[in-house]
């Protein structure tokens, strides 16, 4: 119908062609959207491939028992127990220590801090903390938990040491959280003369909270995957604990990890079970993809509820 | 209007953002009751002027406030309570902001900051609030929704409402009406005639009509200096007695 009255009306289909200028303009954005497209790709490729190789060689070890029995004939066999849960306990209290700390820091330096020279510093600290390679840390927390503070060589060292190097990302990560809270709703606060902390509860912090969890737990992805760290401060190549137990570990005790496990059993071990390396790379790459996964539902259910 | 008792003094106020000077310098009296209106272009200090009022000036780091401003007597700089400061002043920003909490707790956030717990106390003020801003009957069935699902007019008046939530005797008002139809602008200011019985109301705005219906008395700020300070009458008649003001007046200035 309309076309019809298109042609009838040479006036107004003269008005709609293109011009050389919108071919042009179309060109342009399909090649961009092609090229940006290209670009997603190029990235899941690589990690699509990864994933597929590792479950390959990994399958005839992947299973229920492997998880949760000990090695054994010297690692060329059995299980991962002590080298999973270890990576939990180690996860687990470095976040509990790191977390409190980082986000607490950080509501002080986005909602309290005046701009003057001991904030700049503490800023600066903050933000060369997050370069410092891991290996250094490494030095640092055996330097200052396993001799100064004499918690020797343990789980709590180790841990530690880990939320040494976690703190400063969880830091900056709360505080772009914290910044994306419009500055109109703390003015608008003020204005009815609430306080800042009033304000905090109120408005800053349920609508940063899903940005401040998100930072925090892609952390665990940083501390389960370190392994100069740890190796320095409280990883063990081989330790015995109880099957299957979850408090297997005290935390005065050293204790073994999957990315350490992974790091001896491919290069200190001869004549290993080909899959045991493949197996246990995938339940550490597993585990931290659930973790992450789990924090981008957490995400994007509480921005669902986010209110703006 | 009661012109024995000044609600406001302000004695040479200056500010600066950094070293760039804003407003330089300017003395000015408001009295008890009366409607005070604040005209004049963009960038003449307007809206700087009302955030010195309340203090929440303090929050700009770069800023700096010199000479006296006194509320009631009493000298703000050395003010020992900013927040019942800012409680006796109700201020209503330019853009709206609804908070990203509930219609009602928007209206009941202050009076719960202050210590109100009641829930009878609470919702009597909330309703008492949103009735004098005009959006009671809009929203009393869903007092529940998100302030910041409202439209534009209905999250201003809000503000409104939320101003008047702390029970303020001074209710500052910056371009209130920016994103309200006619009619509700119409209701609102027949409000603030009301209340002006029982607070000061300062009034800036960029309609030179709703400053003659309402003010009392006008001043004409242009960049960060009072061009003219005289009963609205005046200010708005044939001869103002200010060349400048009159051109401003009849749209002509420049």
């Amino acid at each position: 119908m309309s076309e019809q009255v298109l042609t009838q009306t040479p006036v107004d289909k003269l008005r709609f062609t293109k011009t050389p200028m919108t071919i042009r303009n179309e060109r342009a954005q399909s090649v961009a959207k092609w090229a940006f497209c290209g670009m997603s790709l190029a990235m899941i490729v690589p990690l699509f491939l990864i994933i597929t190789y590792l479950v390959y060689h990994a399958a005839p070890s992947l299973n229920w028992e492997f998880l949760t029995t000990l090695p054994k004939n010297g690692m060329r066999d059995g299980g991962i127990w002590p080298a999973f849960l270890g990576t939990i306990y180690l996860v687990v209290i470095s976040l509990a220590i790191a977390a409190p700390i980082g986000v607490l820091a950080a509501i002080y330096l986005n909602e309290y801090a005046k701009d003057n020279w001991f904030n700049r510093v503490i800023n600066l600290a903050v933000i060369n903390l997050a370069g410092v390679p891991s290996i250094v840390h490494a030095l640092f927390g055996l330097g200052a938990f396993v001799y100064a503070a004499n918690f020797g060589y343990s789980i709590l060292s180790a841990s530690m040491t880990l939320s040494i190097m976690t703190l400063p990302v969880i830091i900056a990560s709360t505080r772009e959280a914290l910044m994306s809270v419009p500055m109109s709703f703390r003015e608008a606060c003020w204005n009815t003369g609430a306080t800042r902390w009033q304000t905090i509860q109120a408005v800053v912090l349920p609508n940063s909270i899903s940005g401040i969890l998100t930072g925090v737990i892609l952390q665990v992805s940083r501390a389960a995957g370190e392994t100069a760290p740890i190796m320095f401060t409280g990883a063990v190549f081989y330790k015995v604990i109880k099957g299957g137990d979850l408090f297997a570990y005290q935390l005065n005790e050293q204790c073994m990890a999957l990315s350490m496990h992974l790091y001896t059993v491919t290069t200190q071990v001869p004549n290993v079970k080909e899959s045991i390396p493949y197996a246990t790379a995938v339940i550490l790459l597993g585990s931290v993809l659930i973790v992450n996964a789990t924090a981008i539902a957490l995400r994007s259910w509480l921005r669902n509820r986010k209110k703006w | 209007m009661d012109t024995t008792v000044k609600t406001i003094n302000v004695e040479d106020l200056r500010l600066l953002y950094g070293t760039r000077e804003v407003i330089h310098g300017i003395s000015f009296d408001i009295y008890k009751n009366e409607i005070f209106g604040i005209i004049g272009p963009a960038q003449s200090g307007k809206s700087s002027l009302l955030k010195c009022l309340n203090r929440t000036i303090d929050f700009i780091p770069i800023s700096k406030v010199s000479g006296t401003i006194k509320v009631d007597n009493e000298n703000i700089a050395k003010t020992r309570d900013i927040y019942s400061l800012r409680r006796k002043i109700g201020m209503v920003a330019p853009l709206p902001v609804g908070l990203p909490i509930s219609i009602y707790e928007n209206v009941a956030f202050a009076p719960k900051c202050s210590g109100i717990t009641n829930k009878g106390d609470l919702d009597g003020l909330v309703e008492k609030c949103l009735r004098q801003a005009a959006l009671w009957d809009e929203v009393k069935d869903r007092l529940n929704n998100l302030g910041t699902a409202l439209s534009g007019g209905q999250q201003q008046r809000l503000t409104i409402a939320r101003a008047l939530s702390h029970q303020p005797e001074i209710l500052c008002l910056d371009e209130f009406s920016i994103a309200i139809d006619p009619v509700t602008t119409m209701r609102i200011e027949d409000v603030l005639k009301e209340l002006s019985s029982e607070m000061t109301i300062i009034l800036v705005t960029n309609l030179i009509y709703q400053a003659k219906r309402l003010t009392n008395r006008t001043m004409f700020m242009l960049n960060g200096d009072i061009v003219q300070i005289d009963d609205s009458e005046k200010i708005f008649s044939d001869d103002p007695g200010n060349q400048k003001t009159l051109e401003y007046v009849n749209g002509t200035f420049g």
